[in-house]
Protein backbone atom coordinates (compact mmCIF):
# COMPACT_ATOMS: atom_id res chain seq x y z
CA UNK A 1 0.00 0.00 0.00
CA UNK A 2 1.19 3.51 -0.74
CA UNK A 3 1.85 5.97 2.02
CA UNK A 4 1.36 9.67 1.71
CA UNK A 5 4.59 11.26 0.59
CA UNK A 6 5.92 13.94 -1.71
CA UNK A 7 4.64 12.35 -4.99
CA UNK A 8 1.13 12.12 -3.54
CA UNK A 9 1.31 15.72 -2.38
CA UNK A 10 2.51 16.85 -5.80
CA UNK A 11 -0.31 14.89 -7.47
CA UNK A 12 -2.89 16.86 -5.49
CA UNK A 13 -1.02 20.13 -5.95
CA UNK A 14 -0.90 19.60 -9.72
CA UNK A 15 -4.65 19.13 -9.78
CA UNK A 16 -4.89 22.71 -8.48
CA UNK A 17 -4.21 23.93 -12.03
CA UNK A 18 -7.53 22.39 -13.10
CA UNK A 19 -9.34 24.00 -10.18
CA UNK A 20 -7.83 27.35 -11.17
CA UNK A 21 -8.60 26.85 -14.88
CA UNK A 22 -12.20 25.90 -14.14
CA UNK A 23 -12.58 28.87 -11.77
CA UNK A 24 -11.26 31.27 -14.41
CA UNK A 25 -13.66 29.89 -17.03
CA UNK A 26 -16.57 30.12 -14.59
CA UNK A 27 -15.63 33.69 -13.69
CA UNK A 28 -15.05 34.90 -17.25
CA UNK A 29 -18.26 33.29 -18.55
CA UNK A 30 -20.17 34.29 -15.44
CA UNK A 31 -19.02 37.89 -15.81
CA UNK A 32 -20.39 38.11 -19.35
CA UNK A 33 -23.63 36.34 -18.44
CA UNK A 34 -23.89 38.29 -15.19
CA UNK A 35 -23.57 41.64 -16.97
CA UNK A 36 -26.33 40.68 -19.41
CA UNK A 37 -28.55 39.54 -16.53
CA UNK A 38 -27.85 42.65 -14.45
CA UNK A 39 -28.57 44.96 -17.41
CA UNK A 40 -31.74 43.04 -18.26
CA UNK A 41 -32.92 43.27 -14.65
CA UNK A 42 -32.40 47.03 -14.54
CA UNK A 43 -33.48 47.76 -18.12
CA UNK A 44 -37.11 48.69 -17.49
CA UNK A 45 -38.19 46.29 -20.24
CA UNK A 46 -40.79 43.95 -18.71
CA UNK A 47 -39.95 40.90 -20.83
CA UNK A 48 -36.24 41.24 -20.16
CA UNK A 49 -36.91 41.68 -16.44
CA UNK A 50 -39.16 38.63 -16.30
CA UNK A 51 -36.75 36.41 -18.19
CA UNK A 52 -33.70 37.45 -16.19
CA UNK A 53 -35.67 37.27 -12.93
CA UNK A 54 -36.77 33.73 -13.79
CA UNK A 55 -33.21 32.74 -14.66
CA UNK A 56 -31.96 34.02 -11.31
CA UNK A 57 -34.80 32.34 -9.40
CA UNK A 58 -34.07 28.98 -11.02
CA UNK A 59 -30.30 29.07 -10.60
CA UNK A 60 -30.36 30.51 -7.08
CA UNK A 61 -33.24 28.27 -6.01
CA UNK A 62 -31.73 24.91 -6.96
CA UNK A 63 -28.50 23.29 -5.75
CA UNK A 64 -25.38 23.79 -7.88
CA UNK A 65 -24.84 20.02 -7.72
CA UNK A 66 -28.22 19.39 -9.41
CA UNK A 67 -27.41 21.96 -12.09
CA UNK A 68 -24.17 20.09 -12.70
CA UNK A 69 -26.05 16.77 -12.95
CA UNK A 70 -28.65 18.25 -15.30
CA UNK A 71 -25.99 19.53 -17.69
CA UNK A 72 -23.94 16.34 -17.44
CA UNK A 73 -26.87 13.94 -17.91
CA UNK A 74 -29.06 16.26 -19.93
CA UNK A 75 -26.64 17.19 -22.71
CA UNK A 76 -26.50 13.65 -24.19
CA UNK A 77 -30.32 13.61 -24.17
CA UNK A 78 -30.36 16.80 -26.22
CA UNK A 79 -27.83 15.25 -28.60
CA UNK A 80 -24.62 16.89 -27.41
CA UNK A 81 -21.44 15.00 -26.69
CA UNK A 82 -20.25 16.00 -23.26
CA UNK A 83 -17.38 15.31 -20.88
CA UNK A 84 -16.94 16.31 -17.22
CA UNK A 85 -14.80 19.31 -18.26
CA UNK A 86 -17.49 20.81 -20.44
CA UNK A 87 -20.34 19.94 -18.10
CA UNK A 88 -18.60 21.53 -15.12
CA UNK A 89 -17.72 24.60 -17.17
CA UNK A 90 -21.24 25.13 -18.51
CA UNK A 91 -22.95 24.54 -15.14
CA UNK A 92 -20.56 26.85 -13.29
CA UNK A 93 -20.88 29.59 -15.93
CA UNK A 94 -24.69 29.49 -15.73
CA UNK A 95 -24.64 29.44 -11.94
CA UNK A 96 -22.18 32.32 -11.57
CA UNK A 97 -24.09 34.31 -14.23
CA UNK A 98 -27.13 34.18 -11.95
CA UNK A 99 -25.24 35.11 -8.76
CA UNK A 100 -23.04 37.81 -10.35
CA UNK A 101 -26.10 39.14 -12.17
CA UNK A 102 -27.93 39.56 -8.87
CA UNK A 103 -24.89 41.11 -7.15
CA UNK A 104 -24.31 43.58 -9.99
CA UNK A 105 -28.00 44.45 -10.24
CA UNK A 106 -27.72 45.66 -6.65
CA UNK A 107 -24.60 47.66 -7.52
CA UNK A 108 -26.24 49.29 -10.55
CA UNK A 109 -29.28 50.21 -8.48
CA UNK A 110 -27.02 51.62 -5.76
CA UNK A 111 -25.89 54.36 -8.17
CA UNK A 112 -28.12 57.33 -7.27
CA UNK A 113 -31.09 57.76 -9.64
CA UNK A 114 -30.14 61.42 -10.05
CA UNK A 115 -27.11 60.31 -12.09
CA UNK A 116 -29.31 58.58 -14.66
CA UNK A 117 -31.73 61.49 -14.66
CA UNK A 118 -28.91 63.96 -15.26
CA UNK A 119 -27.61 61.79 -18.11
CA UNK A 120 -31.14 61.78 -19.54
CA UNK A 121 -31.28 65.55 -19.27
CA UNK A 122 -28.01 65.77 -21.21
CA UNK A 123 -29.68 63.67 -23.93
CA UNK A 124 -27.15 60.84 -23.65
CA UNK A 125 -28.14 57.63 -25.41
CA UNK A 126 -28.81 54.39 -23.47
CA UNK A 127 -25.34 53.03 -24.23
CA UNK A 128 -23.60 56.30 -23.34
CA UNK A 129 -25.59 56.53 -20.09
CA UNK A 130 -24.42 53.04 -19.13
CA UNK A 131 -20.86 53.32 -20.39
CA UNK A 132 -20.01 56.81 -19.21
CA UNK A 133 -22.26 57.39 -16.22
CA UNK A 134 -23.78 54.38 -14.50
CA UNK A 135 -21.38 51.46 -15.01
CA UNK A 136 -18.14 53.22 -13.94
CA UNK A 137 -19.79 54.15 -10.63
CA UNK A 138 -21.39 50.73 -10.23
CA UNK A 139 -17.99 49.15 -10.92
CA UNK A 140 -16.49 50.77 -7.85
CA UNK A 141 -19.31 49.48 -5.67
CA UNK A 142 -19.14 46.04 -7.27
CA UNK A 143 -15.42 45.44 -6.80
CA UNK A 144 -15.41 44.11 -3.23
CA UNK A 145 -18.44 41.78 -3.51
CA UNK A 146 -17.17 40.47 -6.86
CA UNK A 147 -13.79 39.51 -5.41
CA UNK A 148 -15.69 37.93 -2.51
CA UNK A 149 -17.78 35.93 -4.95
CA UNK A 150 -14.64 34.59 -6.65
CA UNK A 151 -14.01 32.66 -3.44
CA UNK A 152 -17.45 31.06 -3.85
CA UNK A 153 -16.60 30.09 -7.43
CA UNK A 154 -13.33 28.40 -6.41
CA UNK A 155 -15.16 26.46 -3.69
CA UNK A 156 -17.96 25.61 -6.11
CA UNK A 157 -15.53 23.94 -8.53
CA UNK A 158 -15.02 21.21 -5.91
CA UNK A 159 -18.44 19.80 -6.87
CA UNK A 160 -17.03 18.87 -10.29
CA UNK A 161 -15.24 16.07 -8.39
CA UNK A 162 -18.62 14.31 -8.02
CA UNK A 163 -19.00 13.91 -11.79
CA UNK A 164 -15.38 12.76 -12.05
CA UNK A 165 -13.51 15.91 -13.06
CA UNK A 166 -9.96 15.57 -11.71
CA UNK A 167 -9.52 18.80 -9.77
CA UNK A 168 -8.16 19.13 -6.21
CA UNK A 169 -10.97 17.33 -4.38
CA UNK A 170 -11.09 14.45 -6.88
CA UNK A 171 -7.29 14.14 -6.73
CA UNK A 172 -7.63 13.96 -2.94
CA UNK A 173 -10.21 11.17 -3.23
CA UNK A 174 -7.96 9.23 -5.60
CA UNK A 175 -4.96 9.53 -3.27
CA UNK A 176 -7.13 8.67 -0.27
CA UNK A 177 -8.31 5.48 -1.99
CA UNK A 178 -4.69 4.51 -2.60
CA UNK A 179 -3.22 5.40 0.79
CA UNK A 180 -6.12 5.16 3.30
CA UNK A 181 -4.77 8.19 5.11
CA UNK A 182 -7.82 10.46 4.97
CA UNK A 183 -6.71 12.70 7.82
CA UNK A 184 -3.58 13.92 6.09
CA UNK A 185 -5.03 13.77 2.56
CA UNK A 186 -8.09 15.90 3.26
CA UNK A 187 -6.06 18.26 5.46
CA UNK A 188 -3.76 18.85 2.50
CA UNK A 189 -6.74 19.30 0.17
CA UNK A 190 -8.32 21.79 2.54
CA UNK A 191 -4.99 23.61 2.95
CA UNK A 192 -4.60 24.06 -0.83
CA UNK A 193 -8.10 25.52 -1.10
CA UNK A 194 -7.35 27.76 1.85
CA UNK A 195 -4.19 29.07 0.19
CA UNK A 196 -6.19 29.83 -2.96
CA UNK A 197 -9.16 31.44 -1.24
CA UNK A 198 -7.84 33.27 1.80
CA UNK A 199 -5.88 35.98 -0.06
CA UNK A 200 -9.00 36.75 -2.09
CA UNK A 201 -11.11 36.92 1.08
CA UNK A 202 -8.62 39.30 2.68
CA UNK A 203 -8.52 41.43 -0.48
CA UNK A 204 -12.33 41.59 -0.58
CA UNK A 205 -12.50 42.62 3.08
CA UNK A 206 -9.83 45.28 2.52
CA UNK A 207 -11.62 46.68 -0.53
CA UNK A 208 -14.85 46.80 1.43
CA UNK A 209 -13.21 48.75 4.26
CA UNK A 210 -11.62 51.18 1.83
CA UNK A 211 -14.87 51.68 0.02
CA UNK A 212 -16.72 52.28 3.29
CA UNK A 213 -14.02 54.75 4.35
CA UNK A 214 -14.30 56.56 1.01
CA UNK A 215 -18.05 56.92 1.48
CA UNK A 216 -17.89 58.16 5.06
CA UNK A 217 -15.63 61.07 4.13
CA UNK B 1 -33.57 15.37 -30.74
CA UNK B 2 -35.17 11.94 -30.72
CA UNK B 3 -35.52 11.30 -27.03
CA UNK B 4 -38.78 10.38 -25.38
CA UNK B 5 -39.13 11.66 -21.88
CA UNK B 6 -40.38 8.97 -19.55
CA UNK B 7 -41.37 10.29 -16.17
CA UNK B 8 -43.24 7.07 -15.25
CA UNK B 9 -40.36 5.47 -13.35
CA UNK B 10 -39.70 8.71 -11.51
CA UNK B 11 -43.26 9.24 -10.33
CA UNK B 12 -43.62 5.54 -9.47
CA UNK B 13 -40.87 6.08 -6.92
CA UNK B 14 -42.74 8.90 -5.14
CA UNK B 15 -42.56 7.30 -1.67
CA UNK B 16 -38.76 7.27 -1.93
CA UNK B 17 -38.67 10.85 -3.20
CA UNK B 18 -40.98 11.94 -0.38
CA UNK B 19 -38.75 10.23 2.17
CA UNK B 20 -35.67 11.91 0.67
CA UNK B 21 -37.42 15.29 0.65
CA UNK B 22 -38.34 14.87 4.31
CA UNK B 23 -34.74 13.89 5.17
CA UNK B 24 -33.45 17.01 3.43
CA UNK B 25 -35.98 19.17 5.32
CA UNK B 26 -35.08 17.52 8.62
CA UNK B 27 -31.32 17.86 8.04
CA UNK B 28 -31.73 21.50 7.05
CA UNK B 29 -33.97 22.43 9.99
CA UNK B 30 -31.69 20.72 12.52
CA UNK B 31 -28.61 22.33 10.97
CA UNK B 32 -30.31 25.76 11.02
CA UNK B 33 -31.24 25.36 14.70
CA UNK B 34 -27.86 24.11 15.94
CA UNK B 35 -25.94 26.31 13.51
CA UNK B 36 -27.80 29.39 14.78
CA UNK B 37 -27.05 28.49 18.41
CA UNK B 38 -23.37 27.90 17.58
CA UNK B 39 -23.24 31.20 15.69
CA UNK B 40 -24.84 33.15 18.54
CA UNK B 41 -22.30 31.70 20.97
CA UNK B 42 -19.41 32.49 18.62
CA UNK B 43 -20.70 35.99 17.85
CA UNK B 44 -20.94 36.66 21.57
CA UNK B 45 -17.40 35.30 22.05
CA UNK B 46 -16.12 37.40 19.20
CA UNK B 47 -17.62 40.67 20.42
CA UNK B 48 -17.25 40.25 24.20
CA UNK B 49 -14.86 37.35 24.81
CA UNK B 50 -11.18 37.42 25.87
CA UNK B 51 -8.44 37.70 23.22
CA UNK B 52 -7.47 34.00 22.92
CA UNK B 53 -11.13 33.03 22.46
CA UNK B 54 -11.54 35.70 19.78
CA UNK B 55 -8.46 34.32 18.01
CA UNK B 56 -9.84 30.75 18.04
CA UNK B 57 -13.24 31.88 16.75
CA UNK B 58 -11.62 33.93 13.97
CA UNK B 59 -9.46 30.98 12.92
CA UNK B 60 -12.57 28.75 12.81
CA UNK B 61 -14.48 31.25 10.68
CA UNK B 62 -11.63 31.80 8.20
CA UNK B 63 -10.91 28.08 7.91
CA UNK B 64 -14.53 27.17 7.16
CA UNK B 65 -15.27 30.09 4.86
CA UNK B 66 -12.20 29.49 2.71
CA UNK B 67 -12.58 25.75 2.08
CA UNK B 68 -15.33 23.96 0.12
CA UNK B 69 -18.22 22.34 1.96
CA UNK B 70 -17.54 19.07 0.12
CA UNK B 71 -14.01 18.90 1.52
CA UNK B 72 -15.29 19.65 5.03
CA UNK B 73 -17.81 16.85 4.59
CA UNK B 74 -15.11 14.39 3.48
CA UNK B 75 -12.99 15.48 6.41
CA UNK B 76 -15.78 14.77 8.91
CA UNK B 77 -16.87 11.52 7.28
CA UNK B 78 -13.54 9.95 6.27
CA UNK B 79 -10.84 11.61 8.37
CA UNK B 80 -12.38 11.91 11.84
CA UNK B 81 -13.23 8.17 12.15
CA UNK B 82 -9.48 7.55 11.88
CA UNK B 83 -9.16 9.39 15.19
CA UNK B 84 -11.63 6.93 16.71
CA UNK B 85 -14.90 8.76 16.13
CA UNK B 86 -17.51 6.35 14.78
CA UNK B 87 -20.55 7.92 13.24
CA UNK B 88 -23.10 7.46 10.49
CA UNK B 89 -23.18 9.36 7.23
CA UNK B 90 -26.26 11.20 8.52
CA UNK B 91 -24.57 12.43 11.71
CA UNK B 92 -21.39 13.34 9.83
CA UNK B 93 -23.47 15.29 7.30
CA UNK B 94 -25.43 17.11 10.00
CA UNK B 95 -22.25 17.98 11.90
CA UNK B 96 -20.57 19.30 8.76
CA UNK B 97 -23.65 21.43 7.98
CA UNK B 98 -23.81 22.85 11.53
CA UNK B 99 -20.09 23.69 11.58
CA UNK B 100 -20.32 25.23 8.10
CA UNK B 101 -23.40 27.33 8.79
CA UNK B 102 -22.01 28.36 12.19
CA UNK B 103 -19.03 30.10 10.57
CA UNK B 104 -21.08 32.07 8.03
CA UNK B 105 -23.84 32.95 10.49
CA UNK B 106 -21.35 34.13 13.14
CA UNK B 107 -20.13 36.88 10.83
CA UNK B 108 -23.70 37.88 9.96
CA UNK B 109 -24.83 38.00 13.60
CA UNK B 110 -21.66 39.84 14.67
CA UNK B 111 -22.48 42.55 12.12
CA UNK B 112 -25.97 42.73 13.65
CA UNK B 113 -24.60 43.00 17.19
CA UNK B 114 -22.21 45.76 16.16
CA UNK B 115 -25.10 47.71 14.64
CA UNK B 116 -26.75 48.06 18.07
CA UNK B 117 -26.20 51.63 19.34
CA UNK B 118 -24.16 51.84 22.54
CA UNK B 119 -26.84 53.99 24.17
CA UNK B 120 -29.26 51.09 23.96
CA UNK B 121 -26.91 48.88 25.99
CA UNK B 122 -26.33 51.70 28.48
CA UNK B 123 -30.08 52.06 28.80
CA UNK B 124 -30.23 48.36 29.63
CA UNK B 125 -27.55 48.84 32.29
CA UNK B 126 -29.46 51.80 33.70
CA UNK B 127 -32.51 49.58 34.07
CA UNK B 128 -30.35 47.25 36.17
CA UNK B 129 -30.67 44.33 33.74
CA UNK B 130 -28.17 41.51 34.23
CA UNK B 131 -25.45 40.90 31.64
CA UNK B 132 -27.21 37.92 30.07
CA UNK B 133 -30.53 39.75 30.07
CA UNK B 134 -28.95 42.67 28.23
CA UNK B 135 -27.44 40.28 25.68
CA UNK B 136 -30.69 38.37 25.25
CA UNK B 137 -33.20 41.23 25.07
CA UNK B 138 -31.29 44.43 24.31
CA UNK B 139 -28.62 43.15 21.92
CA UNK B 140 -29.57 39.82 20.37
CA UNK B 141 -33.19 40.33 19.42
CA UNK B 142 -32.77 43.69 17.62
CA UNK B 143 -29.51 42.35 16.11
CA UNK B 144 -31.34 39.34 14.68
CA UNK B 145 -34.02 41.63 13.34
CA UNK B 146 -31.44 43.86 11.65
CA UNK B 147 -29.69 40.99 9.87
CA UNK B 148 -32.76 38.79 9.35
CA UNK B 149 -32.71 38.89 5.49
CA UNK B 150 -28.99 38.00 5.31
CA UNK B 151 -29.39 35.23 7.88
CA UNK B 152 -32.38 33.61 6.21
CA UNK B 153 -30.80 33.68 2.76
CA UNK B 154 -27.79 31.95 4.32
CA UNK B 155 -30.22 29.35 5.70
CA UNK B 156 -31.65 28.74 2.23
CA UNK B 157 -28.15 28.48 0.75
CA UNK B 158 -27.42 25.87 3.39
CA UNK B 159 -30.53 23.89 2.47
CA UNK B 160 -29.47 23.94 -1.18
CA UNK B 161 -25.87 23.03 -0.46
CA UNK B 162 -27.12 20.07 1.58
CA UNK B 163 -27.48 18.30 -1.80
CA UNK B 164 -23.71 17.81 -1.53
CA UNK B 165 -24.12 15.38 1.39
CA UNK B 166 -25.31 12.84 -1.19
CA UNK B 167 -21.58 12.40 -1.92
CA UNK B 168 -21.40 10.37 1.31
CA UNK B 169 -24.89 8.83 0.77
CA UNK B 170 -26.53 10.53 3.72
CA UNK B 171 -30.07 9.54 2.56
CA UNK B 172 -31.05 13.05 1.53
CA UNK B 173 -33.12 13.92 -1.55
CA UNK B 174 -30.13 13.94 -3.92
CA UNK B 175 -28.95 10.54 -2.62
CA UNK B 176 -32.39 9.13 -3.38
CA UNK B 177 -32.17 10.66 -6.86
CA UNK B 178 -28.73 9.14 -7.44
CA UNK B 179 -29.99 5.70 -6.37
CA UNK B 180 -33.04 5.95 -8.60
CA UNK B 181 -30.80 7.05 -11.43
CA UNK B 182 -28.65 3.96 -11.16
CA UNK B 183 -31.73 1.71 -11.09
CA UNK B 184 -33.80 3.24 -13.88
CA UNK B 185 -31.24 5.13 -16.01
CA UNK B 186 -33.79 7.94 -16.32
CA UNK B 187 -31.19 10.43 -15.03
CA UNK B 188 -32.38 13.55 -16.85
CA UNK B 189 -36.03 13.09 -15.84
CA UNK B 190 -35.09 12.32 -12.23
CA UNK B 191 -32.81 15.32 -11.84
CA UNK B 192 -35.38 17.66 -13.41
CA UNK B 193 -38.01 16.51 -10.93
CA UNK B 194 -35.62 16.70 -8.00
CA UNK B 195 -34.37 20.17 -9.02
CA UNK B 196 -38.05 21.19 -9.10
CA UNK B 197 -38.52 19.84 -5.56
CA UNK B 198 -35.52 21.87 -4.35
CA UNK B 199 -36.95 24.99 -5.99
CA UNK B 200 -40.26 24.42 -4.17
CA UNK B 201 -38.38 23.82 -0.91
CA UNK B 202 -36.45 27.09 -1.35
CA UNK B 203 -39.73 28.97 -1.95
CA UNK B 204 -41.39 27.22 1.01
CA UNK B 205 -38.51 28.06 3.35
CA UNK B 206 -38.51 31.70 2.33
CA UNK B 207 -42.29 31.83 2.89
CA UNK B 208 -41.76 30.26 6.33
CA UNK B 209 -39.09 32.83 7.20
CA UNK B 210 -41.38 35.69 6.13
CA UNK B 211 -44.11 34.25 8.37
CA UNK B 212 -41.72 34.02 11.32
CA UNK B 213 -40.69 37.63 10.74
CA UNK B 214 -44.28 38.85 10.64
CA UNK B 215 -45.28 36.96 13.78
CA UNK B 216 -42.30 37.57 16.03
CA UNK B 217 -39.98 40.29 14.77
CA UNK B 218 -42.34 42.76 13.15
CA UNK B 219 -42.33 45.39 15.89
CA UNK B 220 -41.77 49.08 15.17
CA UNK B 221 -38.29 50.46 15.74
CA UNK B 222 -36.58 53.75 15.08
CA UNK B 223 -34.53 52.64 12.10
Amino acid sequence: MRTFGLPEFLFILQAAQWTIALSLIAFAGGAIGGLVIALARTSGNRTAQLLSGGFIQIFQGTPLLLQLFLVFFGAPVLGFDINPWLAAGVALVLNSSAFLGEIWRGCIQAVPAGQTEAAHALNLSYSARLRDVVLPQAFKIALAPTVGYMVQIIKGTSLAAIIGFAEITRAGQIINNATFQPLIVFSVVAAIYFVLCWPLSLLAARMERRHAAALSR
Amino acid sequence: MNYTFQFGDVFAAWPLLLRGTWNTIELSLLAMLFGLLLAIACAWGKTAGPRPLRFVINAYIELIRNTPFLVQLFFFFFALPVLGLRWSAYTAALTAMVINLGAYATEIIRAGIESIPKGQIEAGLALNLKRHEIFRFVILKPALKAIYPALTSQFILLMLSSAVVSAISADDLTSVAANLQSQTFRSFEIYIVVAGIYLLLALAFSALFRLIYRTSLNYPDRR
